[in-house]
């Protein structure tokens, strides 16, 4: 029997991430994490940056880290528009854990024109960036 | 007749006008292909985002955002997007008539009417047009972000909040293709309903966390997506239509050099004719 499935659309102010059919997706909300099946009551909420994983149609996986955004879900369909999204694939190591050591240093010194909330989501970026590098290396 | 230096004097003229204008035909190409590639990037989301908010406007959301509520029109807004520079065919000025004429059928209903000028050629056009503009911003540039238009954008939404416009409309040309570009208006405020039929029945969103704070940051979003993908549509038309404006004036000044380089021609012939008459006549006299 065929899973159900439901339509996902994932843009960037950028470019078009994804666009098709899915079985499942997980997502990280402003008040946790959150799994979307198909035929999901309508929703709404505000992301935190962190990843989207999601399950296309026969279980294939797919991730993609997202700076934020917002999250809409109708019976139909599901659609997250990110501040800026990346494919997992893509995600730099490296330039992540410079970002997070830059930031972490803001934070410890902070100078005169020092914003925390601004230094705090550079930070939390970084981490949900590292976070889905490791998580993708495991597999 | 003209005398072969006058003629000659023209053409020379003529030449270096056409090479003005097939060089800005190059540059507007090249200009055109990367305005094509930023306007096909943000294209995606500005749809995705109208989707959404075509959703939100259909539902029987329990908070009432003011952005949702139809309200008595007293007065409108327009933010309309032009381009900075001229020479690019009749694009602002089919969009102004555009405008003029809508605005024509507010102010016949007694509805008076607010603009935003985007673009140089918009300010100018709006100061003269009577009727008053609430901001204006030029000099945007070949790469717009959407810093640029948050500004012009956040004086008519408090304009809109505080109750002194109550319907915003976006102007600006619509890319079709490299030889067409429309003017539209599309209504921005209140929020357009999309058509889906399958959505109206009653229903709400769940939200997380609060209803007040997604709805205020998506609808800040959406504006701002709005008029950001009409600033970059609006500069792929005008490269188009720039470079078509001046392949045109390229083609008529060779038309023109042709013809001029006939008149020149038969003039030395005539003068020659003149010439050699005038000296057989003074043989035959000797």
């Amino acid at each position: 029997m065929a899973a159900m499935t439901v339509h996902l659309d994932v843009v960037s102010a950028e470019e078009q991430i994804f666009s098709g059919r899915v079985e499942t997706i997980q997502v990280t909300g402003s008040e946790g994490e959150l799994g979307i099946h198909p035929g999901h009551a309508p929703l709404i909420t505000a992301l935190k940056p962190g990843m989207v994983r999601l399950v296309k149609q026969h279980g294939h996986e797919e991730m993609i880290y997202i700076a934020g955004g917002v999250l809409e879900v109708q019976p139909g369909n599901v659609t997250v528009l990110a501040d800026v999204a990346v494919r997992a694939e893509d995600l730099d190591e490296s330039a992540a854990e410079e970002a997070k050591r830059r930031a972490e240093e803001h934070i410890a010194n902070p100078g005169t024109d020092f914003d925390y909330a601004e230094a705090a989501v550079e930070l939390a970026e970084a981490i949900a960036q590292l976070r889905l590098i490791q998580k993708l290396r495991k597999k | 007749m003209a005398s072969g230096k006058e003629i000659k004097g023209k053409i020379g003229s003529i030449k270096n006008t056409q090479k003005i204008t097939s060089a800005m035909e190059m540059v507007a190409a090249s200009k055109m292909k990367k305005a094509q590639e930023r306007m096909a990037s943000g294209r995606p989301y500005a749809e995705n985002m109208l989707k959404v908010i075509g959703h939100i406007a259909h539902g029987d959301l329990e908070y009432r955002h003011p952005y949702l509520e139809e309200r008595e029109v007293k007065r409108v807004g327009y933010i309309v997007i032009s381009t900075d520079r001229g020479l690019c065919g009749g694009l602002n000025t089919n969009e102004f008539k555009l405008v003029s004429q809508d605005v024509k059928k507010w102010r016949d209903q007694g509805v008076e009417v607010d603009f935003a000028a985007l673009g140089s050629k918009a300010c100018g056009f709006f100061n003269r047009f009577g009727g008053s503009v609430l901001a204006a911003e030029s000099g945007i540039g070949d790469a717009p972000s959407v810093s640029d238009v948050v500004g012009l954008v956040r004086v008519m939404l408090d304009a809109y909040d505080e109750g002194k416009i109550d319907r915003l409309y976006l102007v600006y040309n619509n890319f079709v293709n490299t030889m067409a570009q429309q003017p539209v208006i599309n209504q921005l405020l209140p929020l357009p309903k999309s058509d889906d039929k399958s959505l109206e029945h009653r229903w709400d969103y769940i939200y997380e966390p609060d209803p007040k704070p997604i709805l205020e940051m998506l609808m800040v979003r959406y504006i701002e997506s709005q008029v950001y993908q009409g600033v970059v549509e609006n500069a792929a038309s005008e490269q188009a239509a720039r470079m078509v404006a001046m392949k045109a004036a390229t083609d008529n000044a060779g038309n023109l050099i042709d013809e001029l380089q006939l008149v020149y021609n038969k003039a030395r012939q005539a003068a020659i004719t003149q010439e050699i008459s005038e000296i057989v006549g003074g043989a035959a006299a000797v």
